[in-house]
């Protein structure tokens, strides 16, 4: 059996196509069982899964739970504020701690960048990312690749725009790696000020002209803009946000006739995008939580039992 | 039968003192701590060194002898995180790095700036292996709000003043500064990144940043905070003293100052001239955390162009010892800084001086006399009368770094696992042996 190049999946920077599709492929299988009456598979039986949740998180955090238990593994669900890193425990301690009680993976969500990686260097279990900080959420990219991948049955040569706060945004940097790699063309678009500075370093072609983004595209992936960026001086205010960078009926004639309107979650309807385009029969947002079981049972089964020595 | 006339010689080496112009074999002659001649090894000197006992004899053979090198940027990190370094272990560290000289900075808990923590730090350095300067406060207790009783502070023997790790971020307050520190003909070592600009950023902002998904601190923020002050520093014809420098344009806007005539003088770090951010993603190493962030390429290339061509004075460590539990951390949360006293003349070696872009006597001289002249310290020298700090180095002894070597508390360094060349042999403080590799 092929198998992923790496026993961790960190994020999707550096994961080659081969494994990307082979995600995909595996995520297919498992979509068709999230149809069945009886949604449980014995795939991950004895395997114990800790998600380590350091930050605030619905949708993922229980489409990780749930794909767990789909696959019958056991899980163990940590969440920062009732645990003793309150009593000041480092980060290695906890996870060490919990581990000597014999776990085989982990699911990880946390504000700082690079703690996925770090935690590779903490303990033996298979990683998964779940978001870190403004760096990666590889799995929300995967799912988000799977929709698309579903709709148009391929996702090469397909042009995706990624709309919203590329400074600050996880799920804009990692899809952009997966989709490149998949041999998308992708657009960045952002007000000038949540574009980071070295931007160019993602080769993607960047828009501050919503319009100008539009033209042409397949998909459009919205991304929440968060209220906060406009107390840091990053934008005037939501309204103009709006007017600038939002998303309604009458932009969508720029796009191509077949286009399709993502968004990751948690929305702000009427901010980002309007509710009518956000219900639309074009939209996708509910099939992307749906999918993101089915790539998350996927990436599980495809990383369990692999171990240090086989690499 | 030891001799009288003299206490110690060291011979058989290369003397290298660019206070003096000198470059050529020669024996040292010490005696009472104090350097007493330099002396070729003639037929003379041979039949009087006959009469030294082996102890008085230290063998330089191969090696360079140089006056004890100077670091004007040291965290002792005591009083208040003696986890991290203590006096004693930071002038061991010093004394294992060739330093015989070292200033520290005053962001130690309490923060230098009274006379009882000046005093204070001069009780615990006394016989320790090196000599202790220190740096007072610009304003109380660091806040960048009001002046420090600087006056006060100078008379118990601090040499500068600098609020190192802060900004001065208040302009008047930094131009007061100037003037009231000008009575008292000491510069004002500024940390020059811009809180506004730089306040919460990890790494520095760049591609790597925006790919990493890290927070910033943005070469802008060095480029205004030093060009403010030179405008400072020209307006109140002060001394104004650039710590750390780290960008290509803090460079030339030195470099330009120092063509107006601006009283600035400068020093640069061997992790900002040798790393550059890129390393950061690779393994997330909180050592390769830093204030100001390690760079690019470029900017390495043009901290180096500035040692060439004189617009950076002197080489300093900006020694930045931080617990092992501490570093140990997610790397937005880990302290920023790094260990430097025991790499930073092998750093010099193997990529300023190695890669041909300063000689020894140049290097040597941004290590010596050039900041001991910025702060004023004695020393820097082996002119006779000079105290007798020497460091003898092994210039092509080839390392490797290893965090058990290390004689600072800390094991913060970027260079655990680098393969160095050149390392202090032996270190001498006023004529007494404190290292010896």
């Amino acid at each position: 059996m092929s198998r992923l190049s790496s026993r961790h999946l960190l994020g999707l920077e550096d994961v080659p196509k081969e494994d990307i599709t082979m995600i995909l492929d595996a995520a297919e299988t498992f979509r068709e069982v999230l149809d069945r009456e009886i949604k449980k598979l014995p795939t991950l039986r004895g395997i114990t899964v800790l998600n380590l949740f350091y930050e605030p998180s619905t949708r993922t955090r229980i489409s990780f739970e749930l794909a767990e238990k789909r696959l019958s593994a056991d899980t163990i669900n940590f969440t920062k504020a009732t645990s003793s890193v309150t009593k000041g425990e480092s980060l290695r301690d906890t996870v060490q701690n919990i581990e000597a009680m014999k776990l085989d993976m982990c699911v990880v969500r946390h504000a700082s960048v690079g703690v996925p990686y770090y935690l590779t260097q903490c303990m033996d279990a298979n990683i998964i990312n779940a978001g870190d900080g403004t760096h990666e959420h590889p799995t929300q990219a995967l799912l988000d690749m799977f929709t698309i991948r579903k709709i148009y049955g391929k996702i090469e040569g397909l042009r995706v725009v990624l709309l919203g706060d590329v400074m600050h945004s996880r799920v804009i940097r990692s899809n952009i790696w997966g989709l490149k790699t998949m041999g998308a063309s992708v657009a960045l678009c952002a007000p000038s000020t949540l574009i980071p500075h070295g931007v160019e370093v993602f080769g993607c072609d960047v828009y501050t002209h919503l319009d100008e983004a539009l033209d042409g595209a397949d998909v459009v992936n919205i991304m929440r803009i968060q209220l906060e960026r406009q107390k840091a001086g990053l934008f005037p205010s939501q309204r103009e946000y709006t007017n600038l960078f939002g998303i309604n009926q009458a932009r969508l004639k720029r796009l191509n006739k077949n286009y399709t309107i993502m968004h990751p979650g948690p929305m702000n309807r009427g901010v980002e995008v309007t509710s009518d385009v956000a219900d639309s029969e074009r939209s996708v947002i509910l099939d992307q939580v749906t999918n993101g079981q089915a790539v998350r049972m996927a990436v599980l089964y495809l990383l369990s039992g692999r171990k240090e020595e086989q690499e | 039968m030891a001799s009288k006339k003299y206490d110690l010689v060291i011979r058989g080496g290369r003397v290298i003192d660019p206070a003096l112009g000198f470059g050529r074999d020669a024996c040292v002659l010490v005696k009472e701590g104090r350097i007493a001649a330099i002396e070729a090894e003639t037929a003379a000197v041979k039949k009087m060194l006959r009469s030294f006992d082996e102890n008085q004899i230290v063998d330089a053979a191969g090696k360079l002898v140089v006056p004890g090198l100077i670091d004007i940027h040291v965290h002792l990190r005591e009083p208040g995180n003696e986890g991290a370094e203590t006096i004693y272990t930071g002038c061991r560290a010093a004394a294992a790095g060739g330093f015989t000289s070292i200033c520290c900075m005053p962001n130690t808990n309490p923060r230098i700036d009274s006379q009882e923590t000046v005093r204070f730090i001069q009780d615990r350095a006394k016989g320790c292996d090196a000599r202790v300067y220190v740096a007072g406060a610009i304003t109380k207790n660091i806040e960048g709000q009001e002046l420090a009783e600087i006056g006060d502070l100078v008379k118990m023997g601090a040499v500068a003043i600098t609020d190192d790790g802060h900004y001065v971020q208040n302009p008047e307050i930094m131009r007061r500064a100037l003037q009231y520190a000008r009575m008292f003909n000491i510069p004002v070592a500024q940390h020059a990144e811009d809180n506004f600009l730089c306040e919460g950023g990890v790494m520095n902002e760049s591609p790597e940043s925006a790919r990493l998904g890290m927070k910033g601190r943005p070469a802008v923020g060095e480029e205004i905070a030093i060009n403010r002050d030179l405008a400072l520093c020209r307006l109140t014809e002060s001394r104004l003293h650039i710590q750390h420098v780290s960008t290509r344009r803090g460079v030339e806007a030195i470099r330009w100052a120092k063509k107006q005539g601006i009283r600035v003088t400068a020093e640069a770090c061997p992790h900002h001239f040798v790393l550059t951010d890129d390393e950061i993603g690779k393994r997330f190493d909180t050592n390769l955390k830093v204030n100001p962030p390690i760079r690019t390429r470029e900017d390495c290339a043009a901290l180096i162009e500035g040692l060439v061509d004189g617009t950076i004075d002197c080489i300093a460590s900006d020694h930045a010892p931080h617990s092992i539990e501490s570093k140990d951390s997610e790397f937005d949360q880990a302290p920023s800084g790094m260990i430097g006293l025991e790499t930073t003349l092998a750093l010099v070696k193997t990529y300023l001086i190695d890669k041909g872009y300063l000689n020894w006597a140049d290097a040597i001289r941004k290590m010596t006399i050039s900041p001991a002249r910025i702060f004023g310290l004695p020393g820097g020298t082996l002119e006779v009368g000079a105290p007798a700090d020497i460091a003898i180095i092994d210039p092509e002894k080839k390392w490797t770094v290893k965090a058990e070597n290390f004689r600072s508390r800390s094991r913060n360094s970027a260079f655990i696992g680098w393969k160095l060349s050149g390392k202090a042999a032996v270190t001498i403080l006023g004529g007494r042996v404190v290292y010896s590799a």
